[in-house]
């Protein structure tokens, strides 16, 4: 039990004065997303079922080697941030921590291997 | 932290089953949620039939009604009998409401009335808002201006006055805070929908100078940024208000700012 006002409680630290561009990033990607995603679905699933030189000659075209990069990014970035919004929502102490910085790796990680094997596939 | 089980202490039970009144025919079954911090027991429902024949139409007619002629112990916040001061916010049949402005004939089958969610319990229905209300505070909800007062008032013109429609109206009772998911988990740092919609009022307000100091004070990932636009203040906010269209709205002056 600490003796601190009730204000005091309810004020807290004051305001970060951060917020604003992720919240507005959120806004974005989501719009662009909302159009990449059919465009990246219709290359992905054309490609899917396929044999190992017809995909290798689909991701090697220059639209959508873009497409799925851009995809990889933003996508995994927007990921990155909802993701720890919602581990912000619902974790406290270690447990927020731990798991804020093991999906920031994994988005990163997943990026990179996927930009890795696409730059390798279409160059 | 989420918690999804209940604490030992805090396992409702089933608690004492009044007798039905005598002679009545049109006869109402209610459940209540009982809990006094003296006896050191869990909290439990208790059962009760009111006669609805000598009962008003109102929720809170019937809590009067048992606590006058049933159970005087039981212990419940009200004032204003009208949707005004919003002392008797509860949970009635899952809806945060206030239980005087909310009739019987909007309940089916049994009432069943509970403090509002999430909150800490001082009694029985009473909730503890000292920390809602301290929120409320932090937002400074007043008319903050720099100019040097004016001989007579503050001048608004009609068209910005109206703009305050749908936001002064809030008699700040807590149900739409406390039916918010995101307030319930971090309502440490989250101001929650009634005090955002405060801040908003202030904000819009033509008459106030402190609009930068205000939008300065909400930038911040939690204080704002938890609403997720779950919509649970707006569809339960008994004065049919819209918290979170306000919110919006601070959000999108948060960015024309910005960028």
């Amino acid at each position: 039990m600490r003796y601190i006002t009730d204000r005091k409680r309810a004020e807290g630290r004051g305001a970060s004065g951060t917020g604003t561009y992720d919240h507005w990033y959120m806004q974005v990607s989501a719009v662009g997303l909302a159009v990449l995603t059919p465009f990246f679905v219709y290359i992905f699933g054309s490609a899917l079922g396929g044999t190992y030189e017809e995909v290798i000659a689909t991701f090697s075209r220059p639209i959508p080697a873009i497409i799925t990069g851009l995809m990889l990014v933003f996508g995994l970035q927007h990921f990155r941030k909802g993701a720890q919004m919602m581990i912000e929502d619902y974790l406290r102490g270690f447990a927020k921590k731990f798991w804020i910085v093991t999906v920031i790796l994994f988005s990163y990680g997943v990026m990179a291997a996927g930009l890795f094997s696409l730059a390798k596939i279409a160059l | 932290m989420v918690e999804l089980v209940l604490p030992k202490n805090s396992k409702i039970k089933v608690g004492k089953t009044w007798p039905k009144p005598e002679g009545a025919t049109n006869v109402r079954k209610f459940q209540i949620y009982r809990w006094n911090p003296d006896d050191g027991k869990n909290p439990q429902i208790d059962t009760y039939f009111v006669d609805m024949d000598t009962c008003g139409p109102m929720i809170l007619d019937a809590l009067i009604k048992i606590k006058n002629e049933i159970d005087p112990t039981l212990t419940f916040r009200r004032s204003c009998r009208e949707g005004i001061c919003g002392s008797c916010a509860m949970n009635v049949g899952g809806v945060n409401t206030l239980a005087c402005i909310y009739g019987m004939d909007e309940v089916k089958g049994d009432v069943k009335i509970y403090p509002l969610p999430h909150m800490e319990v001082v009694k029985d229905l009473i909730p503890d808002l000292t920390h809602f209300y301290a929120q409320h505070a932090s937002i400074m909800p007043w008319l903050e201006t720099k100019t040097n007062r004016p001989a007579k008032e503050w001048k608004q013109s009609i068209e910005d006055r109206k703009k305050l429609d749908g936001l002064y109206e809030c008699v700040m009772c807590a149900s739409c805070s406390t039916s918010c998911p995101s307030y319930w988990w971090n309502s440490d740092k989250y101001l929650g929908p009634a005090a955002l919609l405060h801040a908003y009022r202030w904000i819009i307000d033509s008459r106030d100078e402190a609009t930068g100091e205000r939008l300065d004070d909400l930038e911040d990932p939690f204080k704002l940024y938890r609403c997720h636009t779950i919509m649970n203040c707006a569809k339960t906010c008994p004065k049919g208000l819209n918290p979170a269209e306000a919110i919006s709205h601070i959000k999108k002056m948060m960015v024309e700012r910005a960028v």
